[in-house]
């Protein structure tokens, strides 16, 4: 037990790990923060192609769907790979000479963004038709309607969903330490070789948690919220 | 006769295959009111949509104040703007304040300043006497203000002829009067009106002309002492005497 205990939760090896643990949660932060703004953007980019309407939309839909087919299907892990060893190897100049959290942004960026693109799309498809159809009437473009009528509505109506998959992105900027992000848990790692001993990821794991539990705690009020209004509408 | 403000001729619409419209063809001069009256579902609220185009025809044809509609493609936005239309579930914005569904269109479609088209909303929210709800959402009024705010939003667009689609279906009883109060003061200032409705007395009151709808075909027309007083079809009887008994006549 003492064994157990010396191994993960040794105060002294706590002591030692928390700045280098602390300095690469800081990277996981930043990775975190920037992906989320660019996932938010990206994604109702996404969605709003999708709905398009008319035939001569067929081919930016068709392009949309597959987006979201194929990074929903791939895993974070192979995208990161790909990014953040094939890219700086293929020698394209700019591109290839990007920092590695930068390909760590950009991996979580094209994974999440196919899934909150779908948070979107269930959110658009959630407003009744009326809605557009009064807005047409009034003379209102498409384009009007969506961003007038449609988005800010549906927007509203998926915050909750969002963020949930908020909190699975920020868990996710720890996979991508796989690139050699100097991240927390890359510090972690370094300092278990380097003694044989696992305090530092304890203490990553920890940081983490403390990361998330605001966001769900946030989460659960905006949804508990919402229910009292509908209830009071109702 | 041709030279009618509404010229609806020969339409027929149907989805997948539902004939809804069959061979319906419609007169309405500039400063009519003309009342659809007809069970649900015998095309009240298609031929509405139908002419300002929310629907697309698929025979005939419909002109509006001299435009061919439906022959070559229009600009719809630009036609709608010109064509006001009222929901029966009033289809407010729930995200906007009465204000700003009211000022909407004006602002974004028209292009219409702020000021202009907020000082337009005010004084006709002034005239229904609801300026003091203008900072409302919508949740905040009762089912009879809504509609009386929707009616006022698509009057702020100006437009030539109004369409209105079973305004008073989805109110409670006692808030009828004050959306059809409405109706008749623009009756009064001579706007054009199309008015799909289940209240006879009112529509025997305001409509120049009745058309009785039924099963997609406008039945018998004429006035309102000719359909409710000597309507001509079997049809049109039955359908007047069960309004009659369930007290709406």
């Amino acid at each position: 037990m003492q064994r157990i205990l010396d191994l993960f939760f040794s105060p002294h090896d706590l002591r030692d790990v928390l700045p280098d643990v602390w300095l690469g949660f800081q990277t996981n932060i930043h990775m975190m923060i920037v992906a989320e703004i660019l996932v938010l953007i990206f994604a109702l980019g996404i969605a709003v192609i999708r709905g398009l309407p008319g035939r001569a939309a067929i081919p930016l839909r068709a392009l949309a769907i597959f987006y979201v087919d194929f990074f929903r299907g791939t895993p974070l892990i192979i995208v990161a790979l790909v990014i953040g060893v094939g890219v700086p190897s293929a020698d394209a100049g700019w591109i290839s000479g990007r920092s590695a959290a930068t390909y760590g942004i950009a991996s979580l960026t094209i994974i999440y963004s196919a899934y909150v693109a779908e948070v979107y799309r269930a959110g658009i498809e959630s407003i009744h038709p009326s809605q557009r159809m009064a807005a047409r009437s009034l003379g209102l473009s498409y384009a009007q309607t969506m961003r007038y009528v449609v988005l800010p509505q549906a927007i509203r109506r998926v915050i909750p969903p969002l963020l949930n998959d908020f909190i699975g992105l920020q868990k996710d900027t720890a996979i991508v330490y796989i690139i050699g992000i100097g991240e927390a848990v890359l510090a972690a790692q370094n300092y278990s070789t380097a003694y044989t001993n696992f305090t530092g990821y304890t203490l990553a794991a920890i940081f983490f948690v403390l990361l998330t539990i605001p966001l769900a705690r946030f989460t659960d009020n905006l949804i508990r919220q919402r229910e009292a209004r509908e209830r009071a509408a109702a | 006769m041709n030279d009618g403000f509404v010229s609806v001729e020969h339409v027929w619409k149907a989805f997948l295959d539902n004939q809804v419209l069959k061979d319906v063809s419609l007169e309405v001069g500039l400063h009519d009111v003309v009342c659809l009256i007809g069970a649900s579902g015998s095309g009240k609220s298609t031929l509405l949509r139908c002419i300002n185009l929310l629907e697309t025809i698929d025979a005939g044809s419909i002109t509006f104040d001299g435009q061919n509609l439906t022959a070559n493609k229009p600009n719809v936005n630009k036609l709608r703007q010109q064509i006001g239309i009222v929901f029966q579930s009033y289809n407010l914005f729930p995200h906007m304040t009465v204000l700003q569904n009211v000022t909407l269109a004006p602002r974004k479609s028209r292009g219409q300043s702020r000021n202009h088209a907020e000082a337009r909303a005010y004084e006709l929210l002034d005239r229904i006497g609801l300026l003091d709800k203008a900072e409302e959402f919508p949740d905040r009024l009762s089912g009879g203000q809504q509609q009386r705010v929707a009616i006022v939003r698509a009057l702020a667009m100006d437009p030539k002829l109004m369409l209105l689609d079973e305004i008073t279906s989805a109110l409670d009883p006692q808030l009828v009067s004050e959306v059809l109060q409405l109706v008749r003061d623009l009756t009064e200032v001579g706007m054009t009106m199309i008015i799909a409705t289940h209240e006879m007395n009112f529509a025997r009151e305001v409509a120049d002309k009745i058309c009785f709808l039924d099963a997609g075909v406008i039945l018998e027309e004429g006035p309102p002492s000719q359909i409710f007083g000597d309507p001509q079809e079997e049809r049109t009887r039955a359908f007047l005497s069960s309004v009659l008994s369930a007290g709406r006549l």
